[in-house]
């Protein structure tokens, strides 16, 4: 049995990589006003996108970020100038509808090109490494994908607050009309948006891909997961998410050192429990 | 002709704002606009700013048909204009909503784009409150924010939409050296003013609108002579005594 404090580590780490699930949803929803739920769907796409390169050069998962960052970035663009920009800023049923049925083709078609069997990325030592402090045991590969997470939120929060990108995606998201009177072209920004938030899919895929097996129909579950983080940190607060992301992780792993299988249980009953009592997330809806 | 509006039409459902305008300003131009409530001169300037599509007709600018580009793009070609109910983007800074028009509007790069901004700041007067949220002004401060947006867009067309309703005296004075300057630059200016003797004293030209028809054109001194704009629009009791700029009062905030 591990200790309480080994749990709560290793529960904050995991939730480090919910949250980075998190992080392109919280940008969809708070700049874009969408509901992305083909999210989940997605990084189940990255998993494989790297899966393939891994098992046909001689990368290593992390590697393959080279190859799979690329290729989300056009994916997010093209879904964004193909389909989502047609439904965005109508109704809110729109978007919800299409990306429902975006879930679905994602599912088959992995399903078609892989079969229905799991597989996982191949982690090679980092899986195994481990190091000692003080007293507790902690993997490197969680604590990288941790790090890596932190990194991305920092970056993420700079880009939106600090640079003139981010100030004009906060415009756009304040008032999408004047936005465009001042010479911000929204369309071409929510693409590049929408790039980049699979940039960070494809990132959380593989650290995702080299942590737990996966199959073609893994992705709603990400999704909830995802979805959990961004509402319980309050929408539209980047930060918030990141915390969000750290409790759902904490309470999949306390509940299940009381049973195996009530680990997603407990993430889904504290999210269910917040939302009960602050509908409105547990931190204010602050800049995005 | 610099702008040119062909038989512009321009309905919300059944009701016709516009019927059928035209319109032609020269280069540098300093044109006033002045009408009744709902004579459509903020519709004009959205139709102009692409912020509305007209139904039907022609909008040129330097002998382009823009008709058929949308409002960001007609930014770029260097048209801009105020809301007379200010439109901050709340969220952002002072600083980043003068910012966002310089990087996107005017499309400067680093340090161009901040000196830009910086500059729109100081010519508004609104440089000391750079750092604030724009939600934290008042709305004077918020139509200040406006005009620095819309400079910072580097336009070689400004539209104002009642800039000036509200302020002191010395504030309008201000104001007026302000656009004056910035006409003089080379910037075409359109201005819809309720304060008419504010207009008069810079406007080299002045339109009167009446249910999205052009009333009176001309030199502003002879247009305000018209009897069907006294009557109409300004009322019989005009008189020539007024040079200095007068806020009418009561009559800031029912504007339309």
């Amino acid at each position: 049995m591990l200790s309480l404090l080994e749990t709560l580590i290793n529960g904050l780490l995991l939730g480090a990589l919910y949250a980075l699930f998190g992080i392109g949803l919280s940008l969809s929803l708070g700049v874009m006003r969408m509901i992305n739920i083909a999210h989940g769907d997605l990084i189940v796409l990255g998993a494989y996108l790297s899966s393939v390169i891994v098992l046909n050069t001689d990368l290593d998962p992390l590697s393959s970020l080279l190859i799979v960052i690329p290729m989300m970035f056009v994916i997010g663009w093209l879904l964004q100038k193909l389909l989502f920009n047609r439904v965005m800023g109508r109704d809110p049923l729109s978007p919800l509808l299409l990306t429902f049925g975006l879930s679905i083709v994602i599912q088959n078609l992995l399903q078609e090109l892989f079969s229905a069997d799991t597989r996982s990325l191949p982690a090679g030592d980092l899986a195994l490494q481990g190091i000692e402090l003080g007293g507790v045991n902690i993997g490197v590969l969680p604590l990288i994908s941790a790090g890596i997470s932190v990194l991305a939120f920092l970056f993420v929060a700079h880009l939106i607050n600090r640079s003139p990108i981010g100030s004009a995606v906060r415009a756009v998201a304040d008032d999408q009309e004047t936005a465009r009177l001042v010479g911000v072209n929204d369309r071409r920004l929510f693409a590049y948006m929408a790039g980049f938030v699979l940039v960070t899919v494809a990132v959380a895929s593989v650290l995702y891909g080299m942590r737990t097996p996966f199959s073609p129909t893994a992705g709603p579950e990400r999704l909830i997961y995802s979805f959990e983080a961004v509402v319980l940190g309050g929408l539209g607060n980047l930060w918030g998410t990141f915390f969000g992301g750290l409790i759902i992780g904490v309470a999949q792993l306390l509940g299940a050192r009381i049973d195996t299988g009530l680990g997603p249980f407990f993430g889904h009953l504290v999210f269910l429990v917040v939302l009960i009592a602050r509908p409105e997330g547990l931190f204010k809806a602050g800049r995005a | 002709m610099f702008l040119e509006l062909g038989d512009v039409r321009k309905a919300y459902g059944r009701s016709v704002v516009i019927p059928g305008l035209s319109l032609a300003v020269g280069e540098g131009e300093f044109v006033g606009v002045i009408g009744p409530n709902g004579a459509g001169k903020s519709t004009l300037f959205g139709v102009i700013s692409g912020g509305l599509v007209a139904d039907s007709g022609q909008v040129k600018l330097a002998g382009a048909d823009i008709s058929r580009i949308d409002a960001a793009g007609r930014c770029h070609l260097g048209i801009a204009r105020t809301f007379q109910i200010p439109q901050p983007f709340l969220g952002l800074t002072v600083y980043e909503n003068a910012l966002v028009s310089a990087t996107f509007g005017a499309k400067l790069d680093g340090h161009e784009a901040e000196a830009a901004a910086c500059q729109a700041l100081e010519q508004t007067g609104l440089l000391p409150l750079a750092n604030n949220a724009a939600d934290t002004l008042t709305l004077l401060q918020r139509k200040r924010l406006e005009l620095a947006r819309a400079i910072a867009t580097k336009p070689r067309l400004l539209l104002l939409d009642e800039v000036a309703g509200g302020l002191t005296d010395a504030e309008v004075i201000e104001l007026l050296e302000l656009i004056v300057r910035i006409n003089q630059s080379g910037v075409t200016v359109l201005w819809i003013e309720h304060l008419v003797h504010a207009l008069v004293s810079v406007a080299q030209r002045l339109v009167v609108l009446a249910e999205g028809q052009i009333v009176a054109d001309g030199k502003p001194r002879e247009v305000l002579e018209v009897p069907a704009v006294r009557e109409t629009y300004l009322g019989s009791d005009l008189d020539d005594d007024n040079e200095v700029p007068q806020p009418q009062s009561g009559d800031s905030h029912a504007a339309c």
